[in-house]
């Protein structure tokens, strides 16, 4: 019988009420009165020098407020970046400087070179093709190899060259590793590229920026994962405003992947003219501005070896990358190639020996951020595939060699830093045999043959690291922040509850799921609890939400925040109740003595609280609201297995997936409504991934997939319904709710079982075919047949 | 400038707008029926899906001009007159066929829009109608079962709660 | 979008008129020019809808059995109502989607003839007549690359007439993000031979593939086209697909068509 509601229940989801009916709030429905617009001139050239850049003109056309170059930002600080990586010689990586406005130099097409504030958009939009601007161009950086190359022009005149760090992971294991190669009875080579892409959230980015001469406070209305993380990044490094005088909040956002953690240009600026200007400024940005803008994804070219002996064992694993880091350093993009990245290469398998070599480097592109997933579907990318062609050197079953390498003792310290706490990877793999009737394939290929269509399947593992991060430890790895999580538990007098949480719900549901968490604890109803999130003057601290960290992380403060509730309702229940204290049990919305018949209601309780007349004065205070942080001790390593079918017409080259299934490990579940629906959309992005998605640039640098016109959104008819199943679950073993995360791993799991069933689809045709880089689109699969 | 006026959910609604003034501009900025949602500028994302004179129009690439004297239907207008969730709008909330909600909007109006047309549409004419309404969250599965279960059909041998 | 007066005529007359100003531009259903014109990329002084005009609306049968459809009758109408020539129907029921189908003009698309639209593909395939305000223009010659036509400034595409072949099928493969055709091939057999006009592919615009349709003219069934092939030199290559690898998909979709026709 499922339950009605609390931890484990599909609740409903209560904040669809607003969304379906039309009354959500989001960023771009906010509208300040006195509200000036602006219009981004951006560059058309990918690298070049500013030699002029004339507004004289433009200033003169009606409407305009005032317009703003490079030049007034010179003061402010850069776009900081969040993580400082030290590479494999002990020296820091280099760490161009950002600015708000482009001044000297412009890296990247898209990058603003002016702002022009002015009553209407249009009316900006009119003057900004009044600015006359001169840039002489430069030779456009865009391949990393060549990029790193002797002699290669420069992104940054200013730094020693484009290579941004490389970072050997664990350098000390290199030798062990090079002689584990030379000892092998079998190696796999794999060369590949991890494709960019673009995480094209469906709600565009929009700040407003607003400020009160009255009591000299900002605020930004922006539409980020992590308005602190913003309120931090901006004023202390930005625009040098403090906390307590800057507000950021973010409403109603309308999905984020990855790319709204970022601190964006278009926030400074906003923030900053609303003062200049002295009224509120607001940005919205265009879907095409948000391709030119908005952090890209991925963009890894990797060769990867796997070294086995005469058993088949995997007894050594070497990777080379170049990661795109594009023309600046986003906010944290240099941790996605190496921590997020090289620390998941052991997979879910005993390899003992692995060493990762990554190349960041800098390009005259868009800055490359975390994407769902973030570092890690890179890593399964490379992982899965290398070892799938292995298993076709050998002639051995592919799920047969993962298995025979599976970790299977926990917790198991991997050779690349990570301690896995719990999994059982036979468990997922054994679940996913059961939900794809494989001893059913032949027929099911003999039947797509029989259209004339090639079958193919293919099958991978995943294992991700979550939950996102202990302090100390990141500390140590070069991150700028520390990466705990807060939560504020408001009782009100009559019962009612308001959970304050840092985490973010930009589509995760934590409106419901958190309030889930809180009604099971105290035993009352969900619909008397109110998660608050998003706003910088309601809750007190915030690291926000990305890295699957929301439930393991944010939940787990709020988990501890409420057992403070309990333990002071407890005391204040004891002392109504004439009784001991450690006699008091909570159980369904009661406190009782244990034993008796004797209770107290929880609204009685909350009541004493605020209207202490019999109350123990003496020991406790009055009130009933409690703050908690909590930093976790571990990641957590959400793990599983996937398959995909699909059918590929040799004719035309066009894939089409048949079927897909997930048996993923999640520990706990909260709401599994909420969870499996996470894990289609990550699915979808994966399958985006493998078969449609391409951000393409040309060699000059000119973006060729600047709209849906040529970037390609996975969309209904593009993809199957999907077979998921989260039953295997090994909790986490140092949270307090045992959950470990399921917001990407869809997307970590699913491209890599895409591409080796179309691999196996193009051999059982008897194509050489080896590898084809993502995406598969058809033109890409028919070349390979040919 | 010029006047234009039009039945907007079953009310009359007029302003003063350019010749440039898309009906998206028009029903968020004038009327501020903020639900309507603008997600792309080349009338590929759907998110402002609206019916005019009923059938699915992307507001987005309307002028408000071109809706003068039309009867407009939006988000804002298709929960039912107690103001509960209409028959699609609950099977989205029963079928947990929204995740961000910025989709949503014109998520549900091409769903009424298709249902009016196919009341009993089949998984794939769902997903081909679908074509002009991209999600980014939810993989379309449960948008694709919320669909169906609003025309009456029995969705229960679709996977996953 | 730079600004525009709007102006919305009920009569042919009246829209040459409005057409006659300094600037003016017609608008069908601006699927395509309402994008175009958010980017800036085109300035009128004036707009002109043809969505007032009754008289181009709709579609009938001429008395030679020719189906013809009014210049701003949209695609969702052709679908359903342009049942006298199937093949037309199902084009026009998969061109953009619901919403756009709703919007769209046959006008409106023949006149932009945009290089991977389908109507281009039906109206040159079907040996279709453009009839404007002022002349009747044969498909053959209306065509003349892409972007480009027979239409003088001005001219208004009030009627296309589409002679109702024996069989006919149009298949197009999908360009993935735009879902515009990648290619698009159009087959219609006649009493006097057969048509076939291939859109998404060439440089040039939509074309008719001679060689192909001499083979068919002899005998009307796939394996007539096996040997035959195009160049890919002079077809698009971009993001999406090579010239050659156009120049495939133009053979196997012409095969399809053929199999497919009814």
């Amino acid at each position: 019988m499922p339950k009605d509601g609390g931890i484990g229940a599909s609740s409903k989801r209560r904040e669809d009420v607003r969304f379906l009916t039309g009354v959500g709030n989001y960023t771009d429905d906010i509208n300040m009165h006195g509200q000036a617009h602006v219009f981004f001139l951006r560059s058309d050239v990918a690298h070049g020098t500013l030699t002029t850049v004339d507004t004289s003109a433009a200033a003169d056309m009606p409407g305009v407020v005032q317009i703003f170059t490079g030049a007034d930002f010179e003061a402010v600080g850069g776009m900081p970046c969040g993580w400082q990586v030290t590479d494999k010689h002990g020296e820091v990586m280099q760490e161009p400087r950002h600015p708000v406005l482009a001044h000297g130099k412009v890296r990247h097409v898209g990058e603003p070179i002016a702002a022009v504030v002015a009553e209407t958009l249009e009316q900006a939009r009119d003057a900004a093709e009044a600015i006359v601007v001169d840039i002489a161009e430069l030779p456009a950086v865009m391949d990393m190899k060549a990029a790193v190359a002797e002699g290669a022009p420069k992104v940054h005149d200013d730094l020693t060259s484009n290579l941004c760090y490389d970072w050997g992971f664990v350098e000390e294991n290199k030798d062990a590793v090079n002689k584990a190669f030379e000892e092998a009875a079998h190696v796999t080579t794999l060369e590949l590229v991890n494709n960019r892409l673009v995480a094209n959230p469906m709600e565009p980015r929009v700040a407003v920026g607003d400020y009160s001469r009255g009591t000299d406070e900002h605020t930004l209305f922006t539409t980020s994962q992590n308005p602190h993380v913003i309120r931090l990044l901006m004023g202390a490094f930005v625009l040098g405003i403090p906390e307590h005088k800057l507000r950021v909040v973010s409403p109603d956002v309308g999905g984020g992947f990855g790319t709204k953690i970022f601190h964006y240009q278009e926030e400074a600026f906003c923030t900053f003219a609303a003062k200049a200007c002295n009224r509120p400024v607001k940005w919205t940005s265009s879907r095409t501005e948000a391709f030119m803008s908005d952090a890209h994804g991925r963009d890894h070219v990797t060769k990867i070896e796997l070294a086995l002996d005469a058993d088949n064992n995997f007894t050594a694993l070497r990777t080379d990358t170049y990661a795109n880091m594009g023309a600046y350093l986003s906010t944290f993009a240099p941790s996605v190639p190496t921590w997020l990245h090289g620390t998941l290469m052991a997979g879910n398998y005993k390899t003992p020996l692995i060493y990762v070599n990554v190349k960041a480097v800098f390009t005259n592109t868009v800055p490359v951020d975390a994407y769902r997933g973030a570092g890690r579907p890179e890593a399964t990318f490379q992982l899965e595939r290398v070892v799938d062609k292995a298993a076709r050197e050998l002639g051995v079953d592919p799920i047969a060699l993962r298995r025979q390498n599976f970790i299977t003792e926990f917790p198991y310290a991997t050779p690349v830093a990570v301690e896995y706490d719990t999994g059982d990877y036979h468990a997922t793999m054994d679940k996913l045999e059961e939900m794809i009737d494989l001893p059913g394939f032949a027929a099911r290929r003999k039947a797509s043959e029989a259209k004339g269509k090639l079958r193919g399947l293919g099958v991978n593992c995943y294992i991700e690291a979550c939950g996102i991060a202990p302090s100390n430890l990141v500390g140590q790895l070069g991150a700028r922040a520390g990466l705990y999580e807060s939560a504020t538990v408001r009782v009100n007098a009559t019962g009612g509850l308001v959970v304050m949480t840092g985490s973010h719900s930009h589509g995760q549901g934590h409106e419901t799921s958190f309030a889930q968490v809180v009604a099971e604890m105290i035993g009352i109803d969900e619909s008397m609890i109110e998660i608050v999130h998003g706003d910088t003057s309601k809750v007190p601290m915030g690291m926000g939400t990305y890295g699957s960290r929301s439930i393991a992380v944010g939940g787990s403060a709020m988990v501890r925040a409420t057992e403070k509730i309990i333990n002071k309702a407890k005391k204040i229940a004891s002392h109504l109740l004439e009784a001991s204290e450690s006699d008091i049990e909570l159980k369904d919305g009661a406190f009782s003595v244990a034993g008796t018949d004797k209770s107290v209601a929880w609204g009685d309780v909350t009541l004493a609280a605020y209207v202490p007349h019999n109350y123990p004065l003496e020991d406790i205070e009055p009130g009933l609201e409690e703050t908690a942080f909590y930093d976790p001790s571990n990641f957590t390593y959400p793990s599983g297995a996937y398959a995909c079918e699909v059918e590929v017409d040799p004719e035309t080259g066009k894939v089409t997936i048949e079927s897909f299934a997930a048996a993923d490990d999640f520990g706990n579940i909260i709401n599994p409504m909420i969870v499996t629906g996470q894990v289609h959309g990550g699915i979808a992005q994966g399958i985006g991934q493998a078969l449609l998605e391409n951000c393409a640039y040309d060699e000059n640098g000119q973006l060729l997939s600047a709209s849906y016109m040529d970037y390609a959104m996975p969309r209904a008819d593009d993809l199957p319904m999907f077979d998921v199943d989260h039953s295997c679950q090994t909790p986490c073993t140092h949270n307090p709710l045992g959950v470990k995360g399921c917001g990407e791993a869809g997307a970590i799991g699913s491209p890599p079982a895409v591409v080796n069933a179309v691999v196996d689809a193009l051999r059982s045709a008897g194509k050489e075919v080896t590898h084809i880089d993502m995406p598969l689109s058809p033109d890409r699969v028919w070349a390979a047949m040919q | 400038m010029a006047q234009v006026s039009m039945t907007v959910n079953g009310k009359t609604a007029s302003g003063e707008v350019e010749g440039r003034t898309l009906l998206s501009s028009f029903l968020r900025d004038t009327l501020k029926l903020t639900g309507t949602h603008v997600g792309c500028d080349t009338s590929q994302c759907g998110a402002c899906v609206v019916h005019v004179d009923g059938v699915a129009v992307k507001s987005c690439t309307m002028l408000a001009a071109e809706a003068d004297g039309a009867d407009v239907a939006t988000i804002e207008g298709q929960a039912n007159a107690d103001g509960s969730l209409n028959v699609i709008q609950q099977a989205f909330q029963d079928h947990h066929g929204l995740q961000c909600g910025f989709c949503t909007p014109g998520m549900v109006m091409s769903a009424a829009a298709l249902l009016k047309e196919n009341p009993k549409p089949s998984e794939g004419e769902v997903r081909a109608y679908l074509e002009g309404n991209i999600c980014r969250c939810t993989g379309y599965h449960n948008i694709v079962k919320a669909i169906m279960a609003a025309s009456g059909q029995d969705v229960s041998a679709i996977a996953a709660e | 979008m730079y600004n525009f007066e709007f102006e919305k005529p009920e009569t042919v007359a009246d829209a040459v008129a409005a057409l006659g100003a300094e600037d003016a531009q017609a608008l069908g259903g601006g699927q395509t020019l309402i994008p175009t014109l958010k980017q800036r990329l085109a300035s009128p002084a004036v707009l002109v809808s043809l969505k007032g005009i009754s008289e181009m609306q709709g579609i009938c049968t001429a008395n030679d059995g020719a189906l013809c459809i009014g210049g701003a009758t949209n695609h969702a109408t052709v679908a359903t109502e342009g049942g006298a020539y199937p093949a037309l129907a199902a084009t026009a029921a998969h061109i953009g989607d619901p919403a756009v189908r709703n919007r769209g003009t046959i006008g409106g698309s023949l006149a932009n003839n945009d290089p991977s639209a389908c109507y281009p593909a039906a109206a040159l395939g079907s040996g279709a007549t453009i009839v404007t305000n002022t002349r009747e223009i044969a498909a053959d010659d209306y065509f003349q690359g892409m972007f480009t036509t027979a239409l003088e400034e001005g001219e208004i595409i009030t009627e296309v007439r589409f002679p109702v072949p024996e069989k006919a099928n149009y298949q197009k493969f999908l360009q993935p993000a735009s879902r515009f055709a990648l290619v698009g091939v159009f087959v219609a057999k006649y009493a006097d031979g057969v048509r076939v006009a291939i859109t998404g592919a060439s440089n040039d615009g939509v074309f008719r593939w001679s060689e192909a349709e001499a083979a068919l003219s002899a005998n009307f069934a796939p394996e007539a086209l096996d040997g035959l092939s195009l160049s890919g030199d002079d077809m698009i290559s971009d993001l999406h697909g090579t010239g050659a690898y156009r120049a495939h998909l133009c053979a196997v979709m012409t095969k399809r068509a053929v199999a497919a026709a009814s």
